[in-house]
């Protein structure tokens, strides 16, 4: 019936008044794809992310089912949280600032001169970003423990001591988002300015910076970010004298079940998360407007040892990369073949297949070592999927300005779980998962973990294929649809074979960060499926020389596997494309 | 009427930028037509239009007396080339000229043949395993010619696809692509604003200024009778 008035209609409307205006097609399987495309990962979005969250956030506003706000004064009247709150700024901002100050020179020496072992060099930086924050940690206390080698300096549960971790871990990022920019920086600008009489500290101040300035905020804001939402590192390093919101979320919810001052807590890191997130977002658009300026070509040439720019980013490179970089690890691996007793051997390795010293933990060490396993690939697979279709469908340019603003707040939204801190995420889990989603109980499934390091992984995965898909220029697609290929064959014979070595490294990191994952995990994994990183806390918070020996070797294992996958992964990165991490 | 035949088109981006208003053109099997202006003036547009890649503000595009206007892209038969090749950078030289091939029914002795010829007509023999990286633009762009003829189209479309090239090397190259073209017998709209490079490729050639068609005719009749100030004025006849 319905369907004989719409022909009916359309004949009327194909009669003389409608002729230059033909009906539009009725079903487009354009249409249906896309939206699948979008409906999946939104889906997954709302119920992994936005459902936990916001029922977090409830806990805080809405305590017994009325709203009640006294929770909120109780705990922002507390100095604590307020000298939370200062420790955590603080903290981001001293990691941000020496992230920065610290990898200019390693980007000037990495990207823009050329050396025998660079390529090696650039592995060697990138090794610590993805690098499993609990193992980290463990590598700095080992460090600075009053017996350890930097013992003397008494950075043992203090301020610095976290700032130092922390630009470890992000000076990576800065490294590469700014050398990319850097290498292909038109060489000509600076030769220009040279001509006009400008020095080498002159030209690198007026002309070099100002280029470089759009990628130095961008990577600014992403450490700023990583930093504010520091978990592991902080735990392991701060002991009891510091903490920041992050660290206090989890010891609300864990040590004193106080789950309304936790779920306030998670409100008010929302707070500077999402501050730091709409900056961030800015310096990005500004980056990639940046990276189209300039040329394709590198324009890194030999490193000269005439030049004294050359020779100063070269001592200051090998002091960080060895200061910061070796020393630790190194000292982390020397440290784990010292048994109990203080005689070198492989103990701590074969007590590696053992629950611990008055059985600390529930599985072995290698038991959890599968587990990870298990549990990081069912992650990557989640995270591969959506966090595909989300770069997919947010590097398409539609033609409407609605759609288009449609597209530009779902790549926003598929960023939030970033900077949402991986605690409130495990907290959320928990307050939510405790019935079946979807007619699936996730929590005797087993893929309550995988899940959340999923929702981990996806801004990772978005953020590693979505440049390189972008990059694709339109006009390739627009070739393949005249030649005949419908929507379907334009996405399996041009986005994908182009953007493929990009998904292979994405594969690469959404694992390696499900290995490492600790923030949410640690609320989720129960104890016979606990993954190696959570045991790895365990063992350090247990007393005995036996354990401590077990977590330094479990990092040197955790840290093994993970450094492997992205060796692999790495091999697949195009430089060219401009990746953020 | 047989042929691409273009009625009262526009194109519009947002509101208030008309790039095409109602222009109307027709292009007989076999002939090449040239759109001839400065840039900006809307022939692009109308090219991207006829191709199905910009939707029609108003108007209709026709081919052999069938509407379009519910022909996705991919199913109009034609072909399309743009100022640089757009060769795809992930297949060889061969593979790029088969793409169009690979959806038809053909054998692929018969794909394989049919790449050779093409490479062939645009003098490219022997490239079939070249990688695009390593070739000049001036051979990108016959790959584009050859890759674009290779599956019949019944309408080519020529989006400026020798600007970027060096002077000398864009002069042979028009005369090739016009041999390449009458050759194969391939309908064609030649977008351009050189009108040295119309009047060697094209049979009949549009002049366009600011969205509006001003004059359709061959290159002589456009040098010896210019309907306007403005035609004569982009010929470079004047002053």
């Amino acid at each position: 019936m319905d369907r004989d008035r719409s022909r009916l209609s359309r004949t009327d409307a194909a009669g003389p008044a409608g002729r230059d205006r033909p009906p539009r097609p009725v079903f487009r399987p354009a249409v249906l794809l896309w939206g699948t495309a979008v409906a999946v990962p939104l889906g997954f979005l709302a119920v992994f992310f936005a459902w936990p969250v916001v029922a977090l956030v409830a806990r805080g506003f809405v305590p017994d089912g009325v709203l009640d706000l006294t929770g909120f004064s109780e705990v922002l009247s507390r100095p604590r949280t307020w000298r939370l709150v200062g420790l955590t700024l603080t903290q981001a901002v001293l990691g941000t600032a020496f992230s920065v100050l610290l990898g200019l020179p390693l980007a000037y020496l990495l990207y823009r001169r050329s050396f025998p072992a660079r390529a090696l060099a650039r592995g060697l930086v990138t090794v610590p970003f993805v690098l499993p924050a609990v193992v980290v940690g463990v590598a700095f206390r080992t460090l600075f423990a009053p017996a350890g080698p930097l013992g003397f300096l008494g950075l043992e549960e203090s301020l610095a001591g976290i700032v130092v971790a922390l630009v470890f871990f992000n000076v990576s990022v800065v490294v590469r988002t700014v050398g990319g920019l850097w290498e292909r920086l038109d060489p000509r600008t600076e030769q220009a300015a040279a001509s006009l009489g400008a020095g080498p500290a002159r030209v690198f101040r007026t002309v070099t910076l100002p280029s470089l300035a759009p990628a130095v905020a961008s990577a600014a804001s992403v450490v700023f970010l990583f930093c504010a939402t520091a978990f592991g590192v902080v735990l392991v390093l701060g002991g009891v004298r510091y903490g920041t919101i992050e660290t206090e979320i989890w010891t609300r919810t864990t040590q004193f079940l106080d789950l309304r001052s936790a779920s306030v807590l998670s409100v008010l890191q929302l707070v500077v998360i999402s501050a730091a997130l709409a900056v961030s977002a800015r310096a990005r658009r500004r980056r990639e407007a940046a990276l189209r300026l300039v040329s394709t070509r590198s324009g890194a040439r030999p490193l000269s040892w005439r030049s004294p720019a050359d020779v100063a980013a070269a001592l200051a490179g090998a002091v960080i990369v060895a200061g910061l970089m070796v020393l630790p690890l190194a000292g982390l691996v020397a440290r784990s073949f010292r048994e109990p007793d203080g005689s070198w051997g492989v103990g701590n390795y074969v007590a590696l297949g053992t629950t611990g010293e008055r059985n600390a933990l529930v599985v072995t060490v290698w038991e959890a070592t599968a587990t990870s396993l298990r549990t990081a690939l069912a992650a990557t697979v989640i995270a591969l999927v959506v966090g595909g279709l989300v770069a997919l469908v947010v590097s398409r340019r539609p033609r409407s300005a609605g759609a288009r603003r449609a597209v530009g707040t779902l790549d926003g939204l598929f960023m939030l779980p970033l900077g949402v801190s991986a605690v409130t995420v495990g907290f959320g889990f928990l307050v939510t998962m405790d019935q079946p989603v979807l007619g699936l109980d996730l929590r005797t499934s087993g893929l309550l973990v995988p899940v959340a390091q999923a929702v981990v992984a996806v801004p990772l995965v978005v953020r590693t294929v979505l440049p390189v898909l972008r990059a694709i220029d339109p006009r390739l697609r627009e070739v393949a649809a005249v030649l005949g290929s419908g929507p379907g064959r334009v996405l399996r014979t041009v986005d994908l074979p182009i953007a493929l070595r990009s998904v292979g490294l994405a594969t690469g990191f959404a694992f390696a960060v499900s290995l490492g994952e600790f923030g949410a995990t640690s609320f989720l994994a129960r104890p016979d499926g606990a993954t190696l990183p959570v045991v790895i806390y365990r063992l350090i918070g247990r007393p005995g020389a036996e354990n401590y020996g077990m977590a330094l070797a479990a990092s040197v294992v955790l840290a093994a596997l993970t450094a492997t996958v992205m060796m692999v992964a790495e091999r697949l990165r195009d430089e060219r494309a401009g990746g953020e991490f | 009427m047989a042929g691409l035949e273009i009625r009262e088109v526009s194109v519009r981006y947002g509101q208030d930028v008309t790039a095409v208003d109602r222009v109307s053109l027709a292009v007989a099997p076999g002939e090449v037509v040239a759109l001839l202006g400065p840039s900006g003036c809307g022939k692009s547009s109308l090219l991207r239009a006829a191709a199905g890649l910009e939707p029609l503000a108003g108007g209709s595009v026709l081919y052999d007396g069938e509407d379009l206007a519910g022909v996705p892209v991919h199913r109009r038969r034609f072909g399309l080339m743009f100022q640089e090749g757009q060769l795809f950078p992930h297949r060889d030289v061969g593979r790029n000229v088969a793409y169009g091939l690979e959806i038809q029914d053909l054998s692929r002795a018969e794909r394989d043949a049919r790449v050779t010829a093409l490479l062939g007509l645009v003098g490219l023999a022997g490239y079939e395993r070249r990688s695009v990286p390593t070739l000049s633009g001036g051979e990108q762009q016959r790959v584009a010619l050859a890759r674009a003829l290779a599956p019949r189209p019944r309408l080519l479309l020529l989006d400026e696809p020798l600007s970027a090239l060096d002077r000398q090397l864009r002069e042979r190259l028009a005369g090739e692509v016009r041999a390449a073209l009458v050759e194969t017998g391939t309908t064609a709209v030649f977008v351009t604003h050189d009108h040295a490079e119309a009047s060697a490729v094209a049979d009949r050639v549009g002049v366009m200024d600011r969205g509006r068609l001003l004059q359709v005719a061959t290159p002589d009749e456009l040098r010896t009778a210019p309907a306007s100030d403005r035609v004569a004025e982009f010929l470079g006849l004047t002053g």
